[in-house]
């Protein structure tokens, strides 16, 4: 194992040549380096394989070459006659932003609630709130339906994302660690010069929270990206044009599948991989600050 | 703030609460009140409800069941198939998340500058959608043609038919946890980057060498981490659900009789029994079981913690 700090000057040790030293150093540090590149390898060869896939023709898909021949842009043409893929992003997009948004103003007020104003069994009440991180969804799951099922929400979008206007433990706990951490006798001043609550929530305390406003966006954004599951209990029955991607992509696993009768064009497949993967690196690539920050702060899993 | 309420050590006195401030407290938090009432609290009752009825969805009624859905729970040869899968893929994915995790962190904390650059690559995996990483791994674990087995097949090993074989389905999950383990990775390296320098300084000058600083100084100080990783990444194993669904879906189709129940994951088998078969009493008895196991497990590592993990200042 590596050691951690090899930043820290070795501290001159008798009979140790000064010259050595840094030699020594140098060579760890290349052999550190040589080995984070293989890693670097490994994680990367998945994208580059489906980039290669995703332009191979039926047949070739399966033959891990890493440069297609002949490339087939043609697939990327089809895809939209083969898939309503234009659909499913619309629907997971739409779906994404309603999530994230309204998760992150409800989490915000309730966090702002727990974190600045005093009331009976504040404590306890938070403790309730962290406590809900260790249900397991399918405790709540088929209630969950059940209650949808009697709003009439069915086949709609609202079970993917209306669950949100009530604030989330995980979001609600971030918010409130950055809001504790906001100066109080500056919401003080702000009263005594007359400002009401809400104004102070919506005029100073967003405005200053953006930090973390952004990375409960981002996180809740991906979140609804990935979300499987709820697609596949409240959308499934429906329509291919009303899945969501991820939704999507697995009936399209079905469709070509061989042993369910498809003709294995898993080039398709690919396509659509990379067609839905590709907004969460954009994500990434403008927020990677965010995510890294948010997930080493609070001990987020995906 | 309430700092009576918050100090532990002041004797407990009467906080007096000014009522409009309280007031306006409370309807700051009502969005989550209403939803705990609704989406939690009531939730869970209705859940402890359905998994003693049985539920008619066509015609929304429910009869009185009695034990009888957790009795099922015993004497169901596909649930106890879907929990000893399980069981063996949190034994096998918690450990190897933990040890790449870890050594990839310790590996960035040592490349000093760069290091900003590795991080992003291995973060990658973990931004890309579980049905993408899926679908991709579905082609690479091939067993006749995947990318995996041909790269072992240059040193001369015999890949194993990944996600056929009953004994390297599991394996074959972790492989891909192990792909998305990044989030872990980043947890690992900010707590890495807390232990305070001077520790390895005098750890250094009495002559311990990186393994011994490693064992004696990072460890220790890391454990309260590695217990926090250890019991979050438990609890997502014993849920693990959209690749075990996506990948063996022509298993389990329906639950038919004869399909194979070694890729039967117990968070899919509970989906089947819910939102393919409709037994909602049953699927809640699962659930409530689910919870019972992980709140044990998690109970078990608490104690087992207390022997192990190092807390500053106490």
């Amino acid at each position: 194992m590596a050691t951690v700090a090899p930043s820290v000057e070795q501290p001159p040790r008798a009979g140790l040549s000064a010259a050595r030293a840094p030699m020594k150093k140098r060579v760890k540090r290349a052999i550190v380096v040589a080995v984070l590149i293989a890693f670097s390898l490994v994680f990367l060869y998945p994208f580059a394989w489906l980039l290669a896939a995703s332009l191979k023709s039926r047949g070739q898909v399966f033959d891990n070459s890493l440069i297609p021949d002949p490339v087939m842009w043609s697939n990327y043409v089809e895809i939209w006659n083969e898939l309503p893929l234009g659909h499913w992003m619309f629907n997971s997009i739409s779906i994404a932003v309603l999530a994230a948004v309204l998760v992150a103003v409800s989490s915000s007020l309730v966090a702002w609630g727990f974190a600045h104003f005093e009331f009976p069994f504040r404590n306890q009440l938070f403790g309730l709130v962290l406590a809900t991180m260790m249900l397991p969804a399918a405790v709540t799951m088929v209630p969950t339906f059940l209650i949808w099922k009697y709003l009439g929400a069915l086949g709609t979008w609202l079970p993917l994302f209306a669950g949100n206007l009530f604030g989330s433990a995980f979001y609600i706990f971030l918010q409130r660690q950055f809001y504790l951490g906001l100066p109080r006798d500056l919401f003080e001043a702000a009263r005594i010069d007359g400002a009401n609550h809400w104004t102070i929530f919506w005029r100073m305390v967003m405005p200053l929270s953006m930090p973390s406003f952004i990375i409960v966006l981002l996180f809740e954004f991906q979140a609804s990206w990935n979300n499987l599951q709820a697609a596949l209990i409240y959308l499934n029955a429906g329509s291919a044009q009303q899945f969501t991607a991820p939704l999507g992509i697995a009936y399209a696993m079905t469709k070509y599948s061989p042993t369910a009768g498809g003709q294995a064009d898993y080039q398709y497949v690919m396509v659509a991989a990379l067609i839905v993967t590709l907004p969460m690196l954009l994500l990434f690539s403008f927020g990677q600050r965010f995510f890294i920050e948010g997930v080493a702060t609070t001990g987020r899993k995906g | 703030m309430a700092k009576v309420a918050r100090s532990p050590k002041l004797p407990r006195q009467r906080v007096r609460y000014n009522r409009r401030e309280a007031l306006v407290g409370l309807a700051f938090i009502s969005p989550w009140i209403v939803g705990f009432l609704v989406f939690t609290a009531g939730a869970m009752i209705y859940s402890l409800v359905l998994s003693f009825s049985n539920y008619n969805l066509a015609r929304n009624t429910m009869a009185y069941a009695g034990w009888a859905n957790y009795e099922r729970l015993f004497t169901d040869p596909k649930l106890a198939a879907a929990l000893s899968n399980t069981l063996v893929y949190v034994i096998l994915a918690v450990p190897a998340e933990i040890v790449v995790a870890l050594g990839l962190a310790l590996l960035l904390a040592a490349a000093g500058r760069g290091a900003g650059f590795f991080r992003t690559t291995f973060y990658l995996p973990k931004m890309t959608p579980s049905v993408a990483t899926a679908s991709m791994f579905l082609l690479l674990l091939n067993g006749n043609t995947g990318a995996i087995n041909q790269f072992l097949g240059w040193f001369g090993i015999q890949g194993p038919q990944w996600l056929v074989d009953p004994a390297w389905i599991k394996p074959s999950i972790v492989l891909m946890t192990l792909w998305g383990v990044s989030g872990t990775m980043v947890i690992f390296l900010a707590a890495l980057k807390n232990v305070p320098r001077e520790l390895y300084e005098v750890a250094s000058l009495d002559g311990a060498g990186p393994i011994r600083q490693f064992w004696n100084v990072t460890l220790p100080m890391i454990s309260p981490v590695l217990f926090f990783n250890t019991v979050i990444l438990s609890i997502a194993g014993f849920q693990v659900f959209d690749q075990a669904y996506l990948l063996f879906w022509r298993d389990q189709s329906g639950g038919a009789a004869g399909a194979s129940d070694s890729s039967l994951f117990y968070a899919v088998y509970l989906f089947q029994q819910a939102f393919r078969q409709f037994k909602f009493g049953y699927a809640a008895a699962m659930a409530w079981l689910l919870f019972c196991i992980i709140m044990a497990v998690t109970a078990i590592q608490r104690a087992v913690s207390k022997r192990l993990v190092y807390y500053e200042g106490e």
